[in-house]
């Protein structure tokens, strides 16, 4: 058995909804994953700096409030700048679908809606993180 | 047990044992059956299941411990007040959305800020970027407000904002509208969350350490009993508690919690508790499980009681009385096949009024994917109407006042929710559980087996783990136009330049010398907004002196 996957759970913009970061957070756990959680009120550049210093392969984004193409978008760019592409960023929360093409495009590889199931979120990181 | 309960039980004992036999060969659906509290739910409940003394337990509504109902005729007198929470984007569309639910027959108001408001920062703060009139309207300074209330008649129209870490800002700007307006302080009527406590356990808009938290709140407490006596000077919630995975004992035990901290703050700063607590209310969540809700709001009326008469001694009734805003549950809302949302809804409004709450916000079915449409939210208070009008609910007070399951569960509950009433006394109290995550624990601790229990199948969520459908991505959501933010900043920008900065500069300064000092800083903030200074300038001024809350991250 390898290392076990590292994933930062965070939370940017202003929204105070936790709920759905934290249960996603303590699945990854239960299922055998290196969890960190940011707790609120991050800003794009304080997820990257977390990101690199706790040398994570996944960044999983939270946010309810529809500020995500204001803040999701940096964390890719971000990335970009700091040679980290590598980690996979994943986003939930409340994201219209008419959203998800542009998230994408920047760079979120996939985006979990209200009613996933956390076994989903546990499968596709496991089949897709290296 | 009286000779006549002897002879029901052996009777109700043969009963069960008939049954048992027959399990074999069918069935029930489960071994056992329990709320999501772990409250136990037996096959059938009998006269046997109810005990105490009627007076003591029940008594009539309107008296002492109001466990059938604050009022004596309850909604024979007056329904409840059809209270749909709303706002967005700007304050001239919110003013919009505001007269549209008027003219649909709603009686009350209650106003939605978007985050940069309610944490204190100004539509052009680089935190506020993305966030500016998103999730509730945009509020930079008194110029907005005078907007938002435009054609508003403030002394017919009660109105209820959701703010809490700036409530006095706010509220300090509505009472500047309504002198603008001609209307005198005296005859508003309303409510401010005000409850900061909740928002370090479940919410997250804090902005100041719970102690100058503590402090704003008990100066608004003894500013509004002379100034603004109709006003509800804070709506203690456990609505945020519920939606973020709290069961309902927890919701309960956690909210009355916090309000024995205010009621002990404003008591430790001086003020008689009769003074104050006549003006203290509530806000609950109305949940999925039907009768466990039900019992969930007579027990909370009961348990309020018995702790101001017996803990705080307080004498008014008034103090005594738990009145309570009800919300429909967010989080039971779903994105699959969002009609049966409005059934979620339905059922969930029922528990509250059958619970006797004071007022309703129904949440439409479109509330899991986006802001409501007109026509959603339309649905939504036509929902309260049929309730209020139609099916003949509020004929009769606390109609389910003494059905053996109802009794029983309210009483399960009210032991239940004593047990973490004294664990949390026993760490010292609200503030410093929450402090140590205690709550936050607990809390998320229950949103997790929530969780389980949904991808196990256990709990069935209709359209997301059963009865599933191939849907269409939902078309005709509403969405803040971006423009919004641009509009806003720029309006910010010439605001600063047109008014008396010399003035605004002065009141500030004042503000800022007494907050360094004992003073109630209520007429500091009204002569600050009454300036034209902004959101984010009072509060910064009140950082400098009170400084920020770091949060506890607890997993």
């Amino acid at each position: 058995m390898g290392k076990p996957i590292r994933v930062l759970v965070a939370k940017v913009g202003l929204d105070g909804h936790d709920r759905g970061a934290k249960v996603v957070a303590q699945a990854l756990k239960d299922a055998g994953m290196e969890v960190i959680y940011t707790g609120l009120r991050h800003t794009p550049e304080q997820v990257v700096e977390t990101a690199l210093q706790e040398d994570v392969q996944v960044i999983g984004i939270s946010t309810l409030s529809g500020a995500h193409l204001y803040l999701i978008p940096p964390v890719a760019q971000l990335l970009k700048e700091k040679n980290a592409s590598d980690i996979m960023l994943l986003s939930g929360g409340i994201i219209p679908e008419e959203d998800h093409a542009a998230l994408k495009e920047a760079g979120v590889a996939a985006i979990f809606g209200p009613g996933t199931s956390t076994e989903d979120i546990v499968t596709f990181i496991k089949s897709n993180v290296s | 047990m009286s000779n006549n309960n002897h002879q029901l039980k052996e009777k109700f004992d043969q009963w069960q044992s008939s049954i048992e036999a027959k399990l074999s060969k069918h069935p029930e659906s489960k071994s056992s059956y329990a709320t999501d509290a772990g409250i136990p739910v037996s096959r059938l409940y009998t006269p046997l299941d109810v005990s105490g003394n009627y007076e003591e337990q029940l008594n009539f509504p309107g008296e002492y411990p109001y466990t059938r109902g604050i009022q004596p005729t309850m909604y024979r007198g007056r329904l409840w007040t059809m209270r749909q929470y709303a706002g967005f984007g700007s304050a001239k569309e919110t003013n919009e959305r505001f007269k549209y639910l008027l003219s649909l027959g709603q009686t009350g108001l209650s106003v939605a800020f978007d985050l940069p408001t309610q944490i204190g920062y100004d539509s052009d703060h680089t935190f506020a970027q993305g966030e500016v009139g998103k999730v509730g309207v945009a509020i930079d300074s008194l110029e907005d407000m005078e907007i938002l209330f435009d054609g508003i008649p403030l002394n017919k129209v009660s109105t209820s904002m959701t703010i809490n870490a700036p409530a006095a800002i706010l509220l300090a700007m509505y009472i500047a509208v309504a002198e603008k307006n001609g209307v005198d302080a005296g005859q508003l009527r309303g409510t401010i969350q005000n409850d900061i406590l909740k928002e370090y356990i479940a919410r997250g808009t804090y902005i100041f350490p719970p102690e100058p938290s503590m402090r704003l709140i008990t100066d608004i407490f003894a500013y509004c009993s002379e100034q603004v006596p109709n006003w509800n000077t804070i709506s203690i919630s456990g609505y945020h508690i519920r939606e973020a995975g709290a069961t309902a004992v927890q919701e309960v035990a956690f909210t009355l919690a916090n309000a024995i901290a205010y009621v002990q703050s404003a008591i430790n700063a001086g003020l008689e508790v009769d003074q104050f607590a006549p003006r203290l209310s509530f806000f609950f969540n109305a949940h999925l499980n039907f009768f466990e809700e039900i019992a969930k709001f007579r027990s909370a009326r009961r348990i309020w009681a018995k702790i101001m008469k017996e803990q705080f001694q307080a004498q008014n009734p008034k103090s005594m009385m738990l009145r309570f805003h009800t919300q429909t549950a967010g989080c039971t809302l779903t994105a699959q096949q969002p009609n049966v949302n409005i059934l979620r809804v339905a059922y969930q409004a029922l528990s509250a009024v059958l619970g006797g709450t004071q007022s309703l916000h129904t949440n439409s079915k479109d509330e899991a994917l986006a802001l409501p449409s007109e026509e959603a939210v339309t649905i939504a208070l036509r929902t309260q109407q049929v309730i209020g009008y139609e099916i003949g609910v509020t004929e009769t007070v606390d109609p389910l006042g003494g059905a053996y399951f109802v009794e029983k569960m309210t009483d399960e509950i009210e032991e239940k929710v004593w047990e973490y009433l004294k664990k949390i006394e026993d760490k010292g109290g609200a503030v410093k559980a929450i402090n140590d995550g205690y709550q936050q624990r607990e809390i998320h601790s229950s949103a997790y087996q929530y969780q389980k229990a949904v991808e196990t199948g256990e709990k069935v969520v209709i359209g997301v783990n059963k009865f599933q459908v191939e849907e269409e991505p939902p078309s005709g959501l509403l969405r803040v136009d971006p423009r919004v933010m641009d509009e806003q900043k720029a309006k910010l920008q010439a605001l600063r330049s047109s008014r008396d900065n010399a003035r605004v500069d002065a009141s500030l300064a004042k503000l800022k010398e007494a907050a360094n000092t004992n003073e109630n800083l209520m007429p500091y903030i009204l002569d600050a907004v009454k300036s034209y200074a902004t959101i984010g300038e009072i509060t910064n001024v009140l950082k400098e002196v009170f400084g920020e809350y770091q949060q506890t991250v607890s997993l």
